[in-house]
């Protein structure tokens, strides 16, 4: 077992004793995790493992029970709602299930955070209009796409709508749900390479949960695996499919028998 | 709680029988209290945010239009038939002691004090409460809520508050119609059924009813209007599980209101028309 690396520098966001249960039921039980400047780390994990629940807890969607979590080295559970705001605003969302506004035209969809943002930073109406026809072409959209209205939209279409719209405002910090889920596998390349290009060109920091092995080694520099509200694994991504742990072999392989029981699938 | 003439042995098991009713009650009243602390809480915090800017002007005209012009026909029809039941019941009334000039009174006053703020209340609870509900709570289980935080937006602000203030401005709009509307409906029985002058039924009208008579129904109808509202976004805002949690919080939203407008309507009445 992996602990947290040790490299040099302040890590971009830095997880400690991360801790909230719903109930009785544990969801996260003490994650430490570290995603480092410029890096893309992916947690694997079953249903229902408290995979989005981690995502919603460094988003400020909900409150953990205990633990810290720093983002450049401020603790940001201790900032003010106005800081908190702030720190939000850095950080880009694409949601499992798209979760595209659908009483709103893609277009506005796309450019949502840019029209939001307080005064003297927000854009005019037509200036992100443009803004996001030209982010509907980076994720391989026709501009034209942007007068459609959501449910117009293929699956595929709406992850990349939900795409454009994480990184319109070209945030710093990157969050994808479960990117792949509910596509095709030839879809699902096409949105991990998307992924991977947008990172990329933004010179982003990304945090990716997934059960999706092809997209996890795609996706990721880094790996970690969420077994019964811990983190029971960290590496290299590339080394996600020969880890040497057996919860990890097993979960990789999608293997029935292992330690792993069938309670994780409730 | 116990029976001194039960066996010592039957003690507990009655005395836990009969305590049984009691918690039930007593869980049911404390959840009631903490729901309607819930409740206020989530009204308060919806109204200061329409202190703080931004105010989403959007959302507060489509709402507004939602609640006053898409509701209009329904309202109007109950509106006019509840005018004309009304003159018709107090005719054979009030004929049994030829007191049929008290008709235009009646009419107007019913209308005016109860009837329009009432059920046009009853009415948008069940059209614009329920549609409001189910928006919200489609936005909520679809993550769309969520995503409104992240996008630098308070949803509480863009969703809550420009409903709020549209059902507390545009139910007193409907009820003006409402109210023209009933009384039409009551002269237009009294003239062209009952035989009476148009022009004595006017007159009767307007020698009746009082300003603060209007005024104490439109206050009402505001009151209605923000019961309406709070009502299909609270329940909405905490949907849950899927299209059923949506269906069930869209249920609650239209029973909560229509039950809380007659409530209130109870309760301002005591206080205003009653001395
Ligand atoms: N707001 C909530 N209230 C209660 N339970 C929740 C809530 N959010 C998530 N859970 C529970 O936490 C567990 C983990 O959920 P989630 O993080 O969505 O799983 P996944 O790993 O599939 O993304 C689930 O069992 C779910 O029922
Ligand atoms: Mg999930």
């Amino acid at each position: 077992m992996n602990g947290p690396t040790t490299r040099i520098g302040v890590p971009k966001i830095r997880i400690r004793g991360l801790s909230k249960s719903f109930g009785p039921k544990r969801v996260l039980d003490g994650i430490d995790l570290d995603v480092h400047p410029g890096t893309s780390t992916v947690v694997i994990g079953g249903s229902g493992s408290g995979k989005s629940v981690l995502l919603r807890c460094i988003l400020g969607l909900i409150e953990p029970d205990a633990g810290t979590i720093e983002i450049d080295g401020v603790d940001v559970l201790a900032q003010g709602r106005r800081d908190q705001e702030a720190t939000r605003e850095r950080i880009g969302m694409l949601f499992q299930n798209g979760a595209l506004f659908d009483s709103l035209p893609v277009w506005e969809n796309v450019a949502f955070g840019l029209l939001a943002r307080r005064k003297g930073r927000r854009m005019s109406r037509t200036a992100a209009r443009q803004r996001a026809g030209q982010v509907l072409t980076q994720v391989g959209l026709d501009p034209s796409v942007g007068n459609l209205q959501p449910s117009e939209l293929s699956g595929g279409m709406q992850k990349r709508v939900g795409l454009a719209r994480a990184i319109a405002a070209q945030p710093e910090i990157l969050f994808f749900d479960e990117p792949t889920t509910g596509l095709d596998p030839i879809m699902g390349a096409v949105i991990d390479g998307l992924i991977v290009d947008c990172v990329k060109r933004l010179g982003s920091t990304a945090l990716a949960i997934t059960h999706d092995m092809a997209s996890a080694t795609r996706i990721g520099d880094r790996a970690a695996m969420l077994y019964q509200g811990r983190l029971v694994w960290q590496g290299e991504a590339a080394s996600l499919l020969h880890s040497g742990n057996p919860l990890v072999d097993q979960f990789t392989h999608g293997r029935r028998e292992g330690p792993i029981g069938m309670e994780l699938r409730r | 709680m116990t029976d001194p003439e039960v066996a010592e042995a039957d003690r507990p098991t009655l005395a836990v029988r009969a305590a049984a009713p009691v918690s039930a009650l007593g869980r049911l009243v404390l959840d009631t209290v903490g729901g309607a602390g819930r409740l206020a809480l989530f009204a308060l915090n919806g109204l200061s945010h329409l202190l703080r800017p931004p105010f989403y002007w959007r959302n507060f005209l489509s709402a507004f239009f939602e609640f006053a012009f898409y509701s209009l026909p329904v309202v109007a029809l109950t509106a006019i038939f509840s005018g004309m039941v009304i003159a018709l019941q107090s005719y054979t009334g009030f004929s049994r002691f030829n007191a049929q000039s008290a008709i235009a009174d009646i009419v107007v006053l019913s209308v005016v004090r109860e009837l329009g703020p009432v059920l046009a209340g009853l009415m948008v609870a069940g059209r614009v409460g329920a549609a409001m509900a189910a928006e919200i709570g489609t936005m909520r289980v679809t993550d769309q809520v969520d995503a409104l935080g992240t996008l630098s937006t308070n949803p509480m602000k863009y969703l809550v508050a420009p409903r709020l203030l549209a059902g507390l401005l545009a139910l007193p709009l409907l009820v003006v119609v409402a109210d023209i509307l009933g009384v039409m409906g009551g002269f237009i029985v009294s003239v062209v059924k009952l035989g009476f002058s148009p022009a004595a039924y006017v007159a009767n009208t307007f020698s009746f009813v009082q300003p603060m008579d209007v005024i104490v129904g439109l206050a009402k109808a505001g009151a209605f209007g923000f019961l309406i509202a709070l009502m299909g976004c609270y329940n909405g805002y905490h949907s849950r599980g899927g299209a059923q949690g949506v269906g069930a919080s869209t249920t609650s939203a239209v029973v909560a209101a229509s039950i809380l407008i007659l409530c209130f309507d109870y309760v301002l009445t005591e206080m205003f028309f009653s001395r």
